[in-house]
């Protein structure tokens, strides 16, 4: 019995909440990933191109609430997820025209386009703050629990509760059927297999006859997608603020280098080992070696390898060891 | 002179700028903005020397200042015995394990060949190395932060003189630059900016949580000061005298006794802030012309050429004979120690240690702003770039709230829209920080005052 509690609090405390962060971090990763891949710079605005989705999805929340609109149990931002994709892709498109375009065609390095992304990052910024200004904003609504941890004890009889919240179903759920489109999209397709080529190898793609200016629009057009969807699913489980979405960016590009940039499978996976990572290494276990260990044996202390305070730190430093050790990351992506 | 002619003209315009803040709002906003506008010139120069010099990308401006600010801490501040006596021996221990830690990780690396075995030896000695110096430092640790929390609770200082700090902020900071250097320099440029950004925000998160060092978000304040204080300036003899001779035209105006006490008191008062401030302007302008003119001098010294050399075209300079990773390696830790110095500076000024307030956004990306709108390999520029960026940042505000004003006209007061984008002013400096940026960037990409080489 003492055994099974101990999992189901690992389950409660770890397994769940790890995967949910995981997904949101791989969604950002792919979409880190997919603009150096194909459009060769790293892009600092990603944490307010998220948070500029998000808010976008907010505005159609609440527009929709005055309506009346809701999905009765399930959240009201799931309406609002498609039209501020296309308001996204919008504002990405012209993002790229009126500023990235400039540079691709004059070829700059790399260098020059990630310092351009800073400029981006701080109009992004500013027109986040502007129109729904810096404070935090909730705009979850429906059922918030699929399990509540008492009643998980009254079912089964444990110690131990397990709860699950519904957006971190929806969250673990959404991100699967979104990568599964995604990689059958790149994988599948004539488009996707093109993006593909024009990563690997831009002169030999230009010359077999790819259409460069589609390759830019699809990437821009799934990056969009992929922002809008991590943002909004982050917000959902936690709660809006652009000033987190910009912190967010860091753990982000951590999951993208660990995967392997370049690499979509290697971010999606990366987003799930910065995760855990995470809070593997910031849990206390003490409760955990109650259970399992005879009570002579337990431990006085915490049993934390690090306060939770350093929960960044340790994507970072996972991501220096990563660098130093396996430059292309784990999953073999570009070398750097 | 002529050559010259364009630097003369843009210095000229931002004093200008500075000056006329000083008559239409006041002299102590003017000063303020000039102090540090001075001391985000010093940190301008630092990041130049990277980027401009060497090409090298430093995205962890911000750890590196915030080093700088530890330093004014750790040299100023008094010791506090109690905390040394109960919990001292413990952290000294830990200082002690340690180097013995990394003189085994150096063992190492020299006894065994590259291989796996090595990496696992060299993992095996951190991860033992962690705990057994949690264990020792541990009770060390939280005996410090206990000893009267609410006003220590850390081990304090050395209780010198805060100038001092001034250059240990420049030895923490190359320190650091030097390890980071060392593990992250050979990482292409743009993941060395991503590398540098994750490691200056381990050291934000070491320095906001390790409280028996600095007292983390606690806050360190009542730093000690170069500058005479405030109020024992308004009870000299000569500051009053002075203070009224220069006022003397408006004083003699006032007959009433009584009343010239009372607003030469007025005068008093506001004239001692100002000469503080301009003690700390006199301080940072001497650091500012040192740092220049050494900058100058190595710019357009053999050692310079070989930095462009290096800069321009690797693998030519490699060939050549100049050792690439060992310069990139010199001028990373040059150019860090300088930001160092500003980070020192500016706590210096502030009087306080406030570790969340360092941002990636204020001491990293705005630092890069104007390193690219001053004009990237010019000194010159540089500093100029610190100057127009910081009283664009502290303008901003006022000039947004003037924009907004004029824009909605014809809108009610209390209509939502103006009431909306009046309070949200303050973010149109990001607005503006960003438009500037793309800006110069398309038209200007070499910055207002664009690198120029002459050859003597």
């Amino acid at each position: 019995m003492d055994f099974i509690n101990a999992i189901i609090l690992l389950l409660n405390y770890i397994f769940v909440p790890a995967l949910t962060y995981g997904s949101q971090l791989a969604l950002g990763a792919i979409f880190v990933t997919l603009i150096y891949g194909i459009l060769r710079f790293a892009n600092f605005a990603t944490g307010d191109m998220m948070s500029f989705g998000t808010m976008v999805a907010i505005l159609f929340t609440w527009y929709f609430q005055s309506l009346g609109l809701t999905l009765g149990v399930l959240p009201t931002a799931l309406i609002a997820i498609p039209f501020a994709i296309i308001f996204m892709i919008f504002y990405m498109l012209l993002i790229d025209k009126l500023v990235f375009k400039y540079y691709r065609n004059q070829k700059s390095p790399p260098v020059q386009l990630a310092m351009v992304s800073i400029g981006v990052m701080f109009i992004t910024q500013a027109v986040v703050r502007i129109i729904i200004g810096p404070s935090d904003r909730r705009f979850f609504d429906g059922e918030k629990f699929i399990i509540k941890a008492g009643e998980f004890k009254d079912i089964t009889g444990l110690n131990e509760g397990l709860a699950i919240k519904s957006t971190q179903v929806i969250t673990i759920f959404v991100t699967l059927i979104l990568v599964s489109i995604l990689f059958w999209f790149l994988n599948k397709t004539k488009t996707g297999k093109s993006m593909k080529a024009y990563s690997d190898n831009e002169d030999l793609a230009l010359l077999s006859g790819i259409d460069p200016k589609k390759i830019v629009i699809t990437t821009w057009i799934i990056a969009g997608i992929l922002a809008t969807i991590g943002g909004t699913l982050y917000g959902l489980d936690k709660s809006f603020k652009p000033f987190t979405y910009f912190n967010n960016m860091l753990p982000i590009f951590a999951a993208a280098i660990v995967g392997g940039i370049g690499n979509p499978f290697g971010a999606f996976l990366g987003g799930y080992v910065i995760a855990f990572s995470e809070i593997l290494l910031t849990y206390a276990y003490k409760k955990f070696f109650m259970y399992v260990l005879p009570e002579s044996m337990e431990p006085d202390g915490l049993v934390q390898l690090l306060s939770t305070d350093y929960k960044f730190a340790v994507s970072f430093s996972i991501l220096v060891i990563v660098l130093l050790y396996r430059p292309s990351g784990i999953f073999k992506g570009k070398v750097l | 002179m002529r050559k010259n002619l364009n630097v003369i003209t843009a210095y000229s315009i931002m004093m200008g700028l500075i000056i006329l803040v000083g008559i239409f709002q006041s002299w102590n906003i003017a000063l303020s903005i000039f102090n540090l506008c001075l001391i985000s010139a010093v940190m301008t120069m630092g990041a130049n020397i990277q980027w401009g010099y060497a090409g090298l990308i430093n995205f962890g401006i911000m750890g590196y200042t915030a080093l700088g600010g530890l330093a004014a801490v750790l040299i100023s501040v008094n010791p506090v015995q109690e905390a040394w006596s109960v919990g001292g021996l413990n952290i000294l221990f830990s200082l002690l394990l340690i180097v013995v830690m990394v003189l085994a990780i150096r063992y190492a690396l020299k006894k065994y060949e590259k291989s796996k075995l090595r990496t696992y030896i060299i993992a095996t000695i951190i991860i033992s190395g962690i705990i057994i110096i949690r264990f020792v430092s541990e009770p060390g640790i939280e005996a410090i932060e206990e000893v009267n929390p609410a006003k220590t609770g850390f081990l304090g200082g050395f209780g010198m003189p805060i100038i001092f700090s001034w250059i240990v902020g420049a030895l923490f900071a190359g320190g650091l630059a030097f390890v980071i250097g060392k593990v992250a320099l050979g990482l292409r440029a743009d993941y060395l900016a991503i590398a540098t950004l994750l490691i200056s925000e381990i050291v934000i998160a070491i320095i906001k949580h390790e409280d028996w060092l600095t007292r983390g978000v606690k806050n360190v304040i009542g730093l000690k000061r170069p500058a005479p204080y405030e109020v024992n300036l308004q009870q000299t003899e000569w500051f009053i005298n002075l203070v009224e001779k220069f006022n003397s035209g408006k004083l003699n105006l006032i007959t009433d006794f009584a009343e010239r006490q009372a607003s030469l008191n007025k005068f008093v008062i506001e004239g001692s802030s100002i000469f503080v401030k301009l003690c700390y302007s006199g301080l940072f302008l001497i650091v500012v012309i040192i740092l220049l003119i050494l900058t100058q001098k190595a710019l357009y010294s053999p050692w310079g050429r070989m930095m462009r050399a290096i800069r321009d075209n690797e693998e030519a300079a490699n060939a050549m004979g100049k050792n690439v990773v060992k310069q990139h390696l010199l001028i990373f830790v040059l150019g860090s120690a300088i930001v160092g110095i500003a980070g020192a500076m500016l706590v210096t000024q502030d009087g306080l240690f406030t570790p969340g307030s360092y941002r990636p956004m204020r001491y990293t990306f705005l630092i890069w702003v104007m390193v690219i709108v001053g004009g990237s390999g010019n000194n010159f520029g540089a500093i100029l770039g610190g100057f127009v960026v910081w009283f664009l940042w502290i303008e901003a505000a006022p000039i947004g709230l003037y924009l907004v004003n004029v824009t909605t006209v014809g809108l009610d007061d209390s209509h939502f829209l103006k009431v909306h984008l009046i309070e949200s002013v303050p973010y149109f400096r990001f607005l503006m920080m960003g438009i500037g940026l793309l800006l110069i960037m398309r038209y200007r990409p070499k910055g207002i005052l664009p690198e120029k080489i002459e050859i003597k």
